[in-house]
């Protein structure tokens, strides 16, 4: 029911769009209703047996996803397969069958295809849903911990067991079995961490807070305790809202948050064990209500198929219609002379030539009906599963690193991959791995290029097999081991076996495990290291002697400046990282002391709670020794169970060998702090009121944190106010990008101002390099506030926060007040790198007539840099750039556009070399209803299009805007939450299985591991797909067309009586036997083009867009040669047996076989490949035939009634004139269709070899002024296309 | 990661129903098979359509069909056919009269003479044949009007026809055997040849009735009822078809073998043509074991007994003699076909390079 509830919702609307129009509907509702949810405990009620249990109407925990039971699956499974109509006309002709006076065949037999091809699809839905109770059944199994009133402590049951009103005890790593509102948590502040990757993406931890009222128990909670009541509102599908409130039984209230409510689905993190109430369980959770199920699309072959099917329709409408024309002119001519061969009705009554003609309309459409293929909407199926399965296969679409393979979620829509014209693409984590990597930096005017980083960075491509032999797979610990000590014995032993009994799977985290460290590792410039050692060994010394600071060279300065700044000015949250991320480096003497030390862990009971405990019970200023420091790391380490241990190779024994998973807001924090700690600078905790940070030499840190200024898009930077508590004073520093930063930097007044100025100079040069890289920069500056200016800035502050109108102005006003007058500190350049093979696969893209398009929340710089970087935007090419933020941006717009219009027109402009970058708000505009379609007559005639700094809205306009005003079919691209809305409304969705969690790939049809793999399943399996589903189609139609019509002319020498001459048996079964598993085989297995030709010439995708296998004049011409080879079938025997003693069936066998070798070879003829596939399913139809048609007609001679074949077929194999005709009928019947294709293949040829002929010429160097305008500027080449190629494996 | 995300999956992968593999992701590698099927590298034969390839097939195709084409035109054309129209349609035709004045229940049949020539003597086997144009024996409701148990023999089809021969089931409360319009409408001429010798005297040509219906269709498909030798008593309690003039069991009632349902000619009837203008096998005239031709060329008389009414649905009766060779009867039609065939292959074979 609550599933049913879901979809019903899900229904009205796609992703970010709906979600709205739910919380409108579900407003409306509650306003009607104004029901809410109460919840008990349920212990309460234990005595009542759970009869009176006031959570018994509630969902339980049990999951059902499955449509069908044993009992309903059959009438429920018909009505569903009813709903497609063709079925219901199938069914319709069957039972028109048993009307006497009409039936055509054996009623019984009539009904045997429509049964075939129910039960095959219901037999196909079975199977399906058995897979759904399979997995439904798992989940129901897994455990979780509840509060048991009889026992009085927390017993383990099954998930389903759980119901609305439980207590659950919660443990580290554990997932959610139900929505639980937070009652308590081990944690010192009451919060609990938890991970919501799997529903929204994102992989930063989140914070969750306990109830309020439960906020400020000392002691353990206990349930036995518990008698408030939860009112909350009704189980919604919205995974941002949870209102509701509290009754304690002294009547007091306390409101509920989303903050409280910690969804199923989501992983506890960082918290060792949290205590809540189930509020929503089962179906009615909202990761559930969220959960749309497979999609269904219809391709635009099959909306195509479909106008076909319908002129089918129609011409079986003529047919019959002429027939019953026929019958009745033919009865007329014989006026009251009843002929002996015109048989009475059954009743003996004498029928008028037009009521005749009425029956007979219904008989022929009984006769006719082969026509309308039934089988081929299974064949389609068919085909399909067996499509998705090769493209599942595909050894190159299979990614080693992350063991993921693509994944096909929309089964039915293969083919509209090879007809793709637009690309609409994601950047972050499609293009790029959104794994930001700290290249290079500049510090007061000194470039520090981090060569040895950049060597490194592109070793990694190479190597791997040393650290796989080192790398320990961690294996999943189940969270019981972290509570016994001989169980986590076990599990490393289970971890060790794992490593050697599934070596590809260790493998694979081994290699993610590189990756990982590729990221966070980062070899320091060897200058800038000494640098910062003795600059901090200096300040170490200072401050041993209370010498003041400000004595240190304003170099060396702004160098330990520069590292704190990286540190402490972000939002990076220090977090132990989860079990199963485990990874240690060591060698094999380490691997012992390490196994020691991990059962130690699990053995010691922890004094200390949390790692803020722990920082608390130890100042920071206080831990100067190493030795100290690395004790108190492994005690850390062994209070918290689920803690990792990675001990980097760079890192200095003395210092940290811990280390902990910073989860930031946005990558390229967490790149700067990691860069950060390889000098040694690194991060140990930050909570809201205090940074700690650990400096070489120094020991721990702690920076009182008085503010933190967030990051907004028109400051474009970030700022911390801190104490520094080496020198006290209130700094400031500030991360921002370059344009922003290098406005408000002023120098000091004092004699250092011409060094100042120099360095501003030379930062911005280096600045401008690292753009030209591609590389993101950030600058770093920083400022030192007298008490007094921060005290008369801190008086306006808390004004502004304190405002109630318009705060959020005077807050900026407020941080634009503090970030003046900075001081330099240096800069960085991040790299965004892209994927692998992300230009390549775009040139080829391109070069296959896709339009790409990159829509992107990014900054505009970022973006532009990318697309330089994947080749999207060249630099010899014109750039319109459209971005606008104030009012009159749509005069400008307009303006703007309309001159591009005009220069789209103006001759000498080379169109296509133009590049179009509109940004987010001047996208509002173009947008808007009279500008969308000058901006799409604008977007048409560029080369690329860049949309920067959209919202997922947007993304989505922008898409249904091109797919429906431009009619082309649309593809969209992206691995985040924020692409989801895109991903529906386009034709195709793929999403990138890679970063940033499961929200696209739920939303899309196929999920890729990487951008590059676009290419294989665009330009093969695409193009593969919708060939072979193209060609099936019309070899359907034409088969069906050509077998009808046999009866169809026969129809002239039986008085339009609508007789058949062809047997029943064979008429009914031909198309589901005979001829059926040849289509079937080269509808799957075809290629018309090798996939290494496609790839190498993508200019053959074209094919697939224009449509050309399957044009609608296509259909006709296959309609026109399928009467043509009818003629030929039926009248070569007809003449061979005019006037002679043949019989009906004697004759019509012939017929059929004749027609069945027509119609394998026709399909000879348009096969490309002949695999041993392809021959034994043409020799395995004919044998099925023959081997049919023998024992049929030596089965009985006395049934089949009414027409009985007996030993026709033994008796034709005896005739030599039956072989003769079975020669000559089918070669006549193919020569035209033959001959066509042979004149088309040789100027094809002769085509192709035009085609090679250029391909060669355009390889051999015949410069392109592209590319020596291109080569000229040396910034453009990306280090990225310096690295080796990606390693085959 | 992974092993983290394995539950995870497998909530997402669950609702898909069609990922479906979210279940064996932590056990092993979903690394697929490299197998050369599974990748879609079978070997295979490409046929390559070049100018090279295509000519010499056309070429093979058109010499080949075109020496089997002459083969069987020269064969067809061996055989010796005569036919003679006997409806009686033109007023100096001898069954004029017959043919005018015929109805079904006049008791003394009508007969007619026909006088005609071979010209040329027939060797070996000479078949005879009765051959009617206009008739629709494939007439979708005629075509199943008959009830093949019964004439398989089958007691309680005899006495319960089946719902198919209707109207053809029951005459005057009494089943029907053979029951339906097939059997109602057989063809009941009777035919008669006689060779006119040169001093005028006629001589009967000996007609043999055997043979002329599927061997299979004979002791198969088609039985008396059984339990009682005696047909009489075997069909007592049923009534002759409306328009036959004797009961089955009287067909042929010198030859029990030929009697009842087993009667060839009944059978033969029974056959229904596939076409509206067809002929059917009547009698076979024996070759002699001398030299002499099976029928000498010179003057012959058929005598026709006149039963079968045409005229009212605009049909013709004929009757044909022939010869037989290895591919049946008299038929240039599919030897000129493999011919014409031919020789569009051999000369497209020729032009296609232009």
């Amino acid at each position: 029911m609550a599933r049913e509830r879901g979809e019903e919702e899900d229904t009205g609307g796609t992703g970010g769009k709906s979600a709205p129009k739910v919380k409108q509907r579900q407003r409306k509702k509650k306003t009607k209703e104004s029901k809410t949810r109460t919840v008990h405990a349920n212990i309460l009620y234990d005595s009542a047996k759970g009869e009176e249990s006031p959570n018994r109407h509630y969902a339980n925990n049990k999951i059902k996803t499955t449509k069908y039971t044993l009992l309903s699956f059959l009438p429920k499974n018909l009505f569903e397969q009813f709903h497609r109509f063709a079925n219901v006309y199938f069914v319709f002709i069957a039972l028109l069958n048993f009307v006497p006076v009409v039936n055509a065949f054996q009623p019984e037999l009539a009904l045997a295809p429509v049964v075939f091809i129910l039960s095959v699809t219901a037999i196909k839905d079975l199977w399906e849903d058995y897979r759904r109770h399979r997995s439904d059944k798992e989940i129901n199994h897994m455990d979780c911990l509840v509060y048991s009133r009889a026992e009085r402590r927390y017993v383990e049951i099954y998930w389903k067991e759980l119901r609305v009103g439980d207590f659950v005890r919660l443990r580290c790593n554990e997932i959610l079995p139900a929505d639980v509102l937070l009652l308590s948590s081990s944690d010192p502040d009451r919060l609990c961490h938890i991970e919501t990757a799997t529903l929204d993406g994102e992989t930063n931890l989140k914070q969750r807070q306990v109830v309020r009222s439960f906020y400020d128990l000392d002691c353990d909670f206990n349930p036995l305790k518990y008698t408030s009541v939860i009112e909350c509102e009704k189980p919604n599908n919205d995974l941002n809202r949870f209102r509701g409130y509290i009754i304690h039984r002294n009547g007091r209230r306390d409101a509920l948050y989303k903050d409280n409510l910690l969804l199923r689905g989501c992983t506890i993190r960082n918290t060792e064990e949290a205590v809540g109430i189930v509020i929503y369980a089962g179906h009615e959770t909202k990761a559930m209500l969220n959960n749309n199920g497979p999609r269904y699309k219809r391709s635009k072959l099959e909306r195509q198929m479909n106008v076909d099917v319908f002129w089918c329709v129609i011409i079986l409408l003529i047919m019959c219609l002429f027939t019953a024309v026929g019958h009745g002119l033919w009865m007329f001519q014989y006026g009251d002379k009843r002929p002996v061969f015109d048989v009475l009705s059954p009743e003996g009554t004498d029928l008028s030539p037009i009521m005749s003609a009425i029956y007979l309309f219904l008989t022929m459409i009984i006769v006719f009906q082969v026509l309308i293929p039934i089988s081929l909407f299974v064949s389609i199926e068919i085909v399909k599963i067996c499509q998705v399965y090769f493209i599942h296969n595909d050894l190159e679409l299979y990614e080693e690193e992350t063991d993921s393979h693509l994944q096909c979620r929309a089964l039915n829509i293969t083919e509209d991959l090879g007809q793709m014209q637009y690309i609409f693409s994601d950047k972050t984590g499609t293009l790029t791995e959104n794994k930001m990597v700290f290249r290079r930096c500049t510090v007061a005017g000194v470039e520090y290029s981090h060569d040895a980083n950049a060597r490194r960075l592109a070793m990694y491509q190479e190597v791997d097999s040393e650290e796989e032999e080192c790398v320990s797979h961690g294996g999943t610990l189940p969270r019981r081991d972290s509570v016994t000590s001989h169980t986590s014995a076990r599990v490393v032993l289970r971890s060790q076996s794992t490593k050697s009994h599934r070596r590809t799977g260790s493998r694979a985290e081994a290699k993610r495990a590189s990756i990982l460290s590729k990221h966070t590792d980062i070899t320091p410039d060897p200058q800038l290291l000494d640098k910062v050692n003795e600059c901090s060994s200096k300040m170490d010394f200072m401050r041993f002697h209370s010498q003041s600071l400000s004595t240190l060279s304003s170099d060396l300065c702004d160098i330990i400046d520069f590292f704190v700044a990286l540190t402490i000015c972000n939002t990076v949250v220090v977090s132990s990282p989860n079990q199963p991320r485990q990874k240690v480096t060591l060698d094999k003497a380490g691997m012992v002391s390490f196994l020691h030390r991990v059962i130690n862990i699990f053995e010691l009971k922890s004094p200390v709670k949390t790692i803020e405990d722990f920082i608390k019970r130890f100042t920071p200023s206080r831990l100067t020794s190493s030795n100290n420091s690395s004790s108190s790391s492994l005690n850390r380490s062994n209070n918290r169970g689920c803690s990792s241990l990675i001990s980097s190779p760079s890192a200095d024994s003395t210092l940290t060998k811990l280390d902990e998973e910073k989860t930031a807001e946005s990558p390229d924090e967490a790149a700067l702090v990691y860069a950060a700690r390889a000098y040694k600078c690194s991060l140990v905790g930050r909570l809201p009121d205090q940074v700690t940070v650990e400096l070489p030499h120094l020991g721990k840190l702690s920076f009182e944190l008085l503010h933190t200024l967030g990051f907004d898009s028109t400051r474009k930077r970030m700022s911390v106010v801190v104490r520094h508590p080496l020198t006290d004073q209130i700094t400031v520093y500030t991360k921002g990008a370059d344009s922003v930063i290098m406005d408000i930097i002023r120098p000091p007044d004092t004699g250092t101002r011409k060094r100042q100025k120099k360095i501003i100079c030379r930062t911005q040069n280096y600045l401008n390099q690292y753009a030209a890289d591609g590389l993101r920069t950030l600058c770093i500056a920083k400022k030192v506030l007298s008490k007094e200016e921060y005290a008369c800035w801190l008086q306006r502050h808390l004004q502004a926060e304190t405002a109630i109108q318009g705060r959020e102005e005077l807050l900026f006003e407020s941080a634009l007040r503090l970030e003046t007058n900075l001081h330099l500190l240096g800069a960085t350049g991040i790299e965004d790198r892209l994927q692998d093979g992300v230009p390549e696969t775009i040139a080829s893209l391109r070069k296959a007539g896709l339009q790409i398009w990159v829509l992107t929340g990014d900054k505009q710089e970022t973006a532009v840099n990318i697309a330089y970087a994947c080749k999207l935007l060249h630099y010899i090419q014109a750039k319109f750039l459209c971005s606008s933020s104030d009012q009159a941006a749509k005069m400008y717009l307009t303006n703007n556009i309309n001159n591009m219009a005009a220069a789209d027109l103006y001759p000498s402009l080379p169109v296509h070399r133009l590049g179009l970058v509109i940004d987010g708000r001047t996208l509002a505009y173009a947008l808007d209803r009279s500008l969308e379609d000058k901006f799409l007559a604008v977007a048409r005639s560029c080369r690329s299009v860049l949309c920067c700094r959209s919202t997922p809205l947007q993304k989505s306009m922008v898409v249904k805007l091109v797919r429906n005003k431009l009619k082309v079919m649309t593809l969209a691209i992206g691995d985040g939450a924020n692409d989801v809305s895109m991903i529906q409304v386009a034709d195709v969705g793929v999403g990138i299985s890679g970063q940033e969690g499961m929200q696209a790939v739920m939303a899309s049809d196929f999920a890729l591991p990487r951008f590059s793999y676009l290419q294989k399943l665009l330009l093969v399996h695409g193009h593969w797909c919708y060939s072979r589903l193209a060609n099936m189609i019309l070899y359907f139609f034409y088969k069906n067309a050509m077998f009808v019509a046999l009866i169809f002319w026969y129809q002239f020498y039986c008085g339009f009586s609508g007789s058949a001459m062809i047997d029943q048996w064979y008429l009914i079964f031909f198309n589901l036997m005979f001829s059926a598993f040849p289509q079937l085989i080269t509808g799957t297995l075809d290629k018309d083009v090798s996939a290494e030709t496609l790839q190498h010439l993508p200019q053959l995708y074209r094919s697939g867009q224009n449509s050309e296998e399957y044009k609608p004049y296509m259909f006709w011409m296959n309609m026109i040669d399928a009467f043509y080879q009818s003629l030929v079938c039926f009248f070569i025997p007809y003449f061979a047996y005019a006037d002679s003693g043949v019989d009906l069936f004697t004759w019509g066998t012939p017929i059929t076989t004749i027609a069945l070798f027509t119609i394998l070879l026709h399909l000879g003829v348009e096969t490309k490949t002949w695999t041993w596939m392809n021959w034994l399913s043409i020799c395995f139809s004919v044998a099925l035939f023959f081997t049919v048609a023998l024992c049929y007609n030596a089965s009985c001679p006395t049934c089949y009634s009414p027409s009985n074949p007996y030993w026709t077929i033994q008796r034709l194999l005896q005739d030599p004139l039956f072989y003769f005709l079975c020669i000559i009928t089918p070669c006549s019947a193919l020569l035209p269709r033959s001959i066509t294709n042979v004149v088309h293949s040789l100027s094809i040829a002769r085509v192709n070899h035009f085609i090679d002929f250029i391909v060669v010429s355009k390889e051999h160097p015949q410069p392109e002024p592209g590319h020596h305008g291109v080569a000229a500027q040396p910034a453009t080449s990306f280090p990225v296309h310096q690295q080796a190629p990606p390693k085959r494996q | 990661m992974m092993a983290s995300s394995y539950n995870a999956k497998e909530e997402d992968g669950h609702h898909s129903g069609a990922a479906g593999h979210g279940g064996a992701g932590a056990v092993k590698s979903r690394k697929p098979d490299n197998t050369a099927f599974k990748q879609q590298r079978l070997p295979a034969w490409q046929p390559i359509l070049t100018a090279g390839t295509v000519l010499p097939a056309f070429f093979v195709i058109g010499l080949i069909f075109i020496p089997i084409g002459i083969g069987l035109y020269v064969t067809s054309n061996n055989i010796k056919e005569f036919e003679i129209d006997y409806t009686g349609v033109d007023s100096n035709s001898p069954c004029y009269s017959c043919a005018r004045n015929f109805s079904s229940n006049s008791t003394t049949p009508c007969t007619c003479s026909l006088n005609f020539t071979l010209e040329q003597p027939f060797e070996s086997n000479v078949f005879m044949y009765y051959g009617l144009s206009n008739f629709y024996q494939n007439h979708r409701r005629y075509v199943k009007s008959r009830d093949d148990s019964q004439l398989n023999g089958d007691l309680s089809s005899l006495k319960e026809p089946s719902k198919e021969c209707e109207p053809y089931r029951t005459s005057e409360s009494f089943p029907i055997a053979p029951c339906g319009a097939i059997a109602n409408s057989l063809f009941n001429d009777t035919l008669e040849l006689y060779y006119v010798e040169s001093n005028g005297t006629r001589n009967l040509v000996p007609l043999v009735k055997k043979g002329i219906a599927w061997w299979t269709d004979k002791h198969v498909k088609f039985r008396n009822p059984s339990g009682n030798s005696n047909l009489t008593i075997a069909f007592q309690g049923t009534s002759k078809p409306v328009n036959w003039r004797k009961p089955v069991f009287e067909l042929d009632p010198l030859d029990s073998e030929n009697n009842g349902f087993i009667n060839e000619d009944f059978i033969v009837w029974m056959r229904t043509a596939a076409l509206p203008t067809f002929r059917k096998l009547y009698r076979i005239i024996q070759k002699k074991p001398s030299t002499t031709p099976t029928l000498p060329s010179g003057r012959y008389i058929l005598t026709v007994t006149y039963n079968y009414p045409v005229l009212s649905f605009d049909g013709r009766k004929r009757m044909i003699l022939s010869t037989i060779s290895w591919m049946g009867g008299k038929n240039p039609f599919l030897g000129i076909a493999y011919i014409t065939v031919g020789s569009i292959c051999f000369f497209l074979g020729a032009d296609i390079p232009n």
